[in-house]
């Protein structure tokens, strides 16, 4: 199954066919489970979205569920004063340095996997299978012994590498799975020309690779994103602080002001709804590619 | 891919192994060596600080006296039962459903996949603001207090874990039910098969190799609900809602028993891949992915 598919609708037929209306019609178990569930999704976002514009006073006196009024963008400041900027700027850093240190390392893996698959590149690729099935939750205590023997406690690298390691075997077999719908033919051209394996990899892999690329790194740096155990664990200052440590900090210290904390909420979403809006597509078949294959 | 072809005229043009070394050594050094090194540790004493100390089997004889240990267990198994029976059909339903060509279904899949965008964190401090007893939610549809109730703190973690995961496995469903041959239903419908029927005898065994992958990432995912309850009730009320791998991170680090918290995880892994095994064996789904292999 190719993961680009993932997200295609099928081929539409007319609506008159005797097949689509018949396949309508048992659909009304899925309908109402789907109805209820949207009210289930709905009603929490609704209270995300507001409670984050509304004043601390309308919270407590109006309750949790007011229609909006009197919203306000104050939350929004107040945040400024509580280190929010730079616990935005450290989950920027720790997923963008993650998605490119993964796909730095997966992609020449990934290529050598199909190019060239002899006995040593074999068992590593089956190491990469296997690596699928380590919960990096069971071993946060051997990850902090070598995060500290390497003195790299309390910074953003401590956070980056383990995460960028867990991600790694499922970057490796959605990349693979996607290199090898290349077709031989063209590198068989490349190498009747003379090509090096480099020239091959910058010239064909990279540019064809690409939407393999763009569906792992969107899946890989929404993990590191949105990861809070590696940081819970490996970090401790307030200037290595990312976004979702800074949520739950924030709930312990002020747990009263809820306006506060959903505009907190609303802040660490953003920047994901807008790849959410851009690149609807991708993100969501680079979510399935973490089942793909 | 063709391995006749392995050796072509020159022989440069092909990758070596150099290739693949940086992602080798980078998963063996953080992927491979933690999982050793947690064994090691579960023979050793140590507070975090400082150096391990080989202190034998003592850990594992520990395991015996400790009292949390086979209530955090049974509420692991719980908690992984509740959610899949919670989950499965939901996302089935709900996926068959946006499976649907309609405009409509693409419209509102996109709402229901919304909650994939959240961080653990964010959903978790959004649920204890909504279910505060004194200013959320929580007075007006119940009497109160959701998660401060032991009877029912761990169902409401489940209900809240199914917000969150639902949507993904929402996302597996739909994309396997859009690649159900439509002959399949067409053909049915010749025989006179429609509604329940064709969901029965056509999509539901179509689903087959998509409900066992999808119960397997649950098994194995459900050893990541326990960030979830750390950030909702911590294992409380007492130790109402406390489940294996949480069990373990508190006695590690907040306990500072690390060599007790890494006998706890040996088990959880040999656990979890034990668990996913008979599952993946008592389907037959190893059969099943070998058929597909190259699909």
């Amino acid at each position: 199954m190719s993961i680009q598919m993932l997200d295609r609708p099928r081929v539409q037929h007319g609506h008159s066919s005797p097949s689509a209306r018949q396949r309508q019609r048992w659909n009304w178990p899925a309908g109402i489970a789907a109805a209820i569930w949207l009210v289930i999704v709905a009603v929490p976002v609704y209270y995300i979205v507001i409670t984050g514009f509304r004043t601390q006073e309308s919270y407590i006196d109006a309750g949790p569920l007011d229609l909006p009024r009197d919203l306000t963008l104050g939350n929004f400041a107040d945040l400024w004063d509580l280190g929010f900027p730079t616990f935005l700027f450290n989950s920027l850093v720790v997923a963008f340095g993650t998605v490119l240190l993964v796909l730095a390392v997966a992609l020449p893996a990934a290529y050598a996997i199909v190019r060239t698959p002899n006995r040593t590149i074999r068992a590593a690729f089956t190491m990469f299978l296997l690596g699928l099935a380590v919960p990096a939750q069971a071993v946060i205590v051997p990850i902090y012994l070598i995060i500290t023997r390497l003195h790299m406690y309390d910074t953003l690298t401590a956070i980056i590498l383990p995460t960028a390691a867990f991600s790694l075997p499922i970057a490796i077999v959605v990349l693979t799975s996607s290199l090898r719908d290349i077709p031989g033919e063209l590198y068989e051209a490349m190498t009747v020309d003379g090509a090096t394996a480099g020239r091959i990899f910058g010239r064909l892999v990279l540019p064809l690779a690409r939407p393999g690329l763009t569906s792992v790194g969107i899946f890989v740096g929404l993990g590191a994103w949105n990861g809070f155990l590696f940081p819970l664990v490996l970090t401790q200052s307030e200037e290595q602080r990312v976004l979702p440590l800074g949520l739950w900090n924030f709930q312990n210290q002020y747990g009263t002001n809820v306006p506060g904390l959903m505009a907190a909420v609303v802040l660490s979403a953003v920047p994901v709804l807008a790849l959410y809006l851009f690149g609807r597509r991708h993100l969501l078949s680079g979510l399935a590619a973490g089942f793909g294959k | 891919m063709t391995t006749a072809k392995a050796f072509g005229p020159n022989k440069s043009a092909r990758p070596g192994v150099i290739w693949a070394a940086p992602a080798v050594v980078f998963f063996a050094a953080f992927g491979i060596l933690p999982v050793l090194a947690v064994v090691y540790l579960s023979f050793t004493k140590w507070n975090g600080l400082g150096d391990p100390v080989w202190t034998g089997m003592s850990n594992w004889a520990a395991l015996g006296d400790d009292t949390e240990l086979f209530g955090s267990a049974g509420r692991t198994v719980l908690l992984t039962i509740v959610s899949w029976l919670l989950q499965t059909p939901l996302a089935l339903l709900i996926g068959v459903w946006a499976a649907g060509p309609q405009r409509s279904r693409a419209v509102l899949s996109s709402l229901f996949f919304l909650p994939l965008l959240l961080s653990t964190a964010a959903i978790a401090v959004t649920f204890v603001a909504l279910l505060d007893p004194n200013f959320g939610l929580a007075e007006k549809i119940g009497d109160g207090n959701f998660l401060g109730d032991p009877d029912r703190a761990l169902y409401v973690i489940a209900f809240i874990i199914a917000w969150q995961f639902v949507p993904f496995h929402t996302l597996l469903y739909q994309s396997a039910t859009r690649q159900i041959p439509r002959s399949l239903y067409e053909a049915a419908a010749l025989d006179g098969a429609t509604g329940l029927r064709q969901f029965l005898s056509i999509t539901l065994p179509q689903l087959r190799n998509t409900i066992i992958a999808s119960s397997v990432l649950m098994l194995v995912g459900s050893l990541t609900y326990f960030e979830m309850i750390l950030l909702t009730t911590n294992g409380g009320p007492g130790t109402a809602t406390r489940v294996l791998p949480l069990h373990m991170y508190i006695k590690g680090f907040v306990g500072f028993d690390m060599g007790y918290a890494s006998a706890l995880a040996v088990l959880l892994v040999v656990l979890g891949t034990a668990l996913s095994i008979v599952v993946v064996r008592s389907t037959g789904y190893h059969r099943m992915t070998s058929d597909r292999e190259g699909a």
